[in-house]
């Protein structure tokens, strides 16, 4: 059988796919890869459909050998990728023989490195994924050295080298939000956020924890739990925000301020504990 | 009833109360609008989100414009009996504070018609509505490290139960053997949204 077998691992190395949306109402989590373009172009590059299961590795640090020849492509930043020690680039497609090694290195900025072998990775899904979701449980356990994971039969062509090089993770970021749903709970929830924050070690696949100026309240009252959504800023009664990321709950007891733009959340999913981080307000009709 | 605008997909309708957003859940439910991707219900909220391109929210909208909701939904999903065994290590404590016996509160547990308003904590966990008056009590002070699954809890005006093993500060009254989500069934939860329950005890 065509597998992928876990030579080594980095911080955390999970099976992701573009996830499980649908089961919100039942507290199921959404999950999924969190830089969702990384994972599409990787499955692009070795010939996948975009939302065929890859590997989501913290801080590089992965190294896996296939049993039978493939294609594998490694994408989110640059960083270090080599095939039996040889050099080989990352956001392009690899040509790997049987049994030999693949090893992603320590990317000098972001923190996510998306794997993507021909054929997708075949572990059973669960609610219609086979993505982890560290918050329920849900999904294939975290991958560890010595795991072997099965491999579906490659269907595609792997893409050309068309693809636009890849861009460091800025120390800084600001990210375009939409108001509300609850801002008049804050005194001035614009303001409160266009200062820069700073995210914190916290920081999971849940949400990123932001340190900085707290929020003020307008209202002390407490909030009946409501739905929140990836990219929700929920501020809790310490008025330090937590942007939810993909693994977030499915309700929730504090009021969200203001929610960022889709385009922006791959960029979070690449922001490093330390890194700056402002909100600037965004017209619900335009695209800024 | 006022929609709040939820980031570029979703509006949060709210609500004047749990009656209505059951209602207009229901109603939303029924209709089956193309392009909406979720509806999850909360307290007093209802989120509506809409596929990207797709005119779904401004559908709902329509639907809920028109759409009696004075009236309880006409139709209930699915009704649900759990056998429970009241052992609970709050039993006592629930008793005394409500100034009743034992046998008395497992009678008022047993004797009420509870409906899943909404869910969340984990999944496949219900925040059950219909808890008789003398059982609404708070939270522990100092949550459990570790609940453990099937255990059948109250906490202010809810009624619920632990699918699985996980930290918690509900009042425990017993345990349930029945299994509450299973990821791989045709039907991964037990309670979902307007599902009836009743519990009796064994």
């Amino acid at each position: 059988m065509r597998a992928l077998e876990i030579v080594e691992t980095g911080a955390l190395t999970l099976v992701q796919d573009l996830g499980r949306p649908g089961y919100a109402h039942l507290g199921v989590p959404p999950s999924g890869a969190l830089d969702t373009a990384a994972l599409r172009l990787a499955n692009r590059l070795v010939g996948n459909a975009e939302d065929a299961a890859g590997i989501e590795t913290v801080l590089g640090g992965l190294a896996v050998r296939a049993t039978e020849s493939c294609t594998a492509a490694v994408t989110g930043p640059p960083v270090p990728v080599t095939v039996d020690g040889r050099a080989v680039g990352s956001h392009a497609p690899v040509p790997v023989r049987a049994g030999q090694r693949l090893a992603i290195g320590t990317p000098a900025t972001g923190l996510r490195c998306y794997l993507a072998v021909s054929g997708g990775l075949a572990v059973e899904p669960v609610l219609g994924s086979r993505s982890r979701d560290v918050l329920s449980g849900l999904g294939p356990e975290p991958l560890e050295p010595g795991m072997s994971v099965p491999l579906g039969p490659p269907t595609g062509v792997p893409a050309g080298a068309d693809v636009l090089p890849p861009s460091p993770a800025p120390a800084e970021l600001v990210v375009p939000v939409l108001l509300g749903p609850r801002d008049d709970w804050f005194t001035d929830a614009a303001a409160g956020l266009s200062v820069w924050w700073t995210i914190t070690a916290e920081s999971n696949r849940v949400g990123l924890r932001l340190d900085g100026p707290p929020l003020r309240r307008a209202r002390t009252a407490e909030l009946p739990s409501e739905a929140v959504l990836t990219g929700a800023i929920q501020v809790p009664p310490d008025g330090r925000p937590i942007l939810f990321l993909a693994d977030h709950p499915t309700t929730g007891g504090y009021p969200v301020a203001a929610t960022v733009r889709r385009t922006s959340l791959s960029a979070l999913a690449q922001a490093r504990p330390g890194t700056s981080i402002r909100f600037r307000l965004s017209s619900r009709a335009g695209n800024g | 009833m006022r929609w709040r605008p939820y980031g570029e997909q979703a509006a949060l309708l709210d609500c004047a109360s749990l009656e209505q957003m059951s209602a207009a859940r229901a109603a939303l439910a029924d209709a089956a609008v193309e392009g909406v991707v979720e509806l999850v219900p909360g307290a007093r909220t209802l989120l509506v989100v809409e596929e990207p391109g797709s005119r779904a929210l401004e559908t709902a909208r329509t639907v809920l414009a028109e759409a009696e909701l004075s009236r309880p939904p006409p139709e209930i999903p699915r009704e649900v009996t759990l056998d429970v065994h009241y052992d609970g290590a709050d039993l006592a404590l629930v008793a005394s504070a409500a100034g009743l016996a034992e046998d008395e509160v497992v009678e008022l547990h047993t004797g009420a018609a509870y409906t899943v308003a909404f869910t969340g904590f984990a999944p496949g966990f219900g925040y059950l509505t219909g808890l008789p008056a003398q059982l609404q009590q708070p939270r522990l002070d100092s949550p459990r490290t570790r609940v453990p699954a099937g255990s059948v809890a109250i906490a202010g005006e809810y009624a619920g139960v632990y699918p699985r093993p996980s930290p918690g500060g509900w009042r425990l009254l017993g345990h349930t053997d029945a299994t509450l989500f299973d990821a791989g069934a045709e039907r991964p939860a037990l309670f979902e949204p307007g599902v009836r329950v009743r519990f009796r005890s064994v």
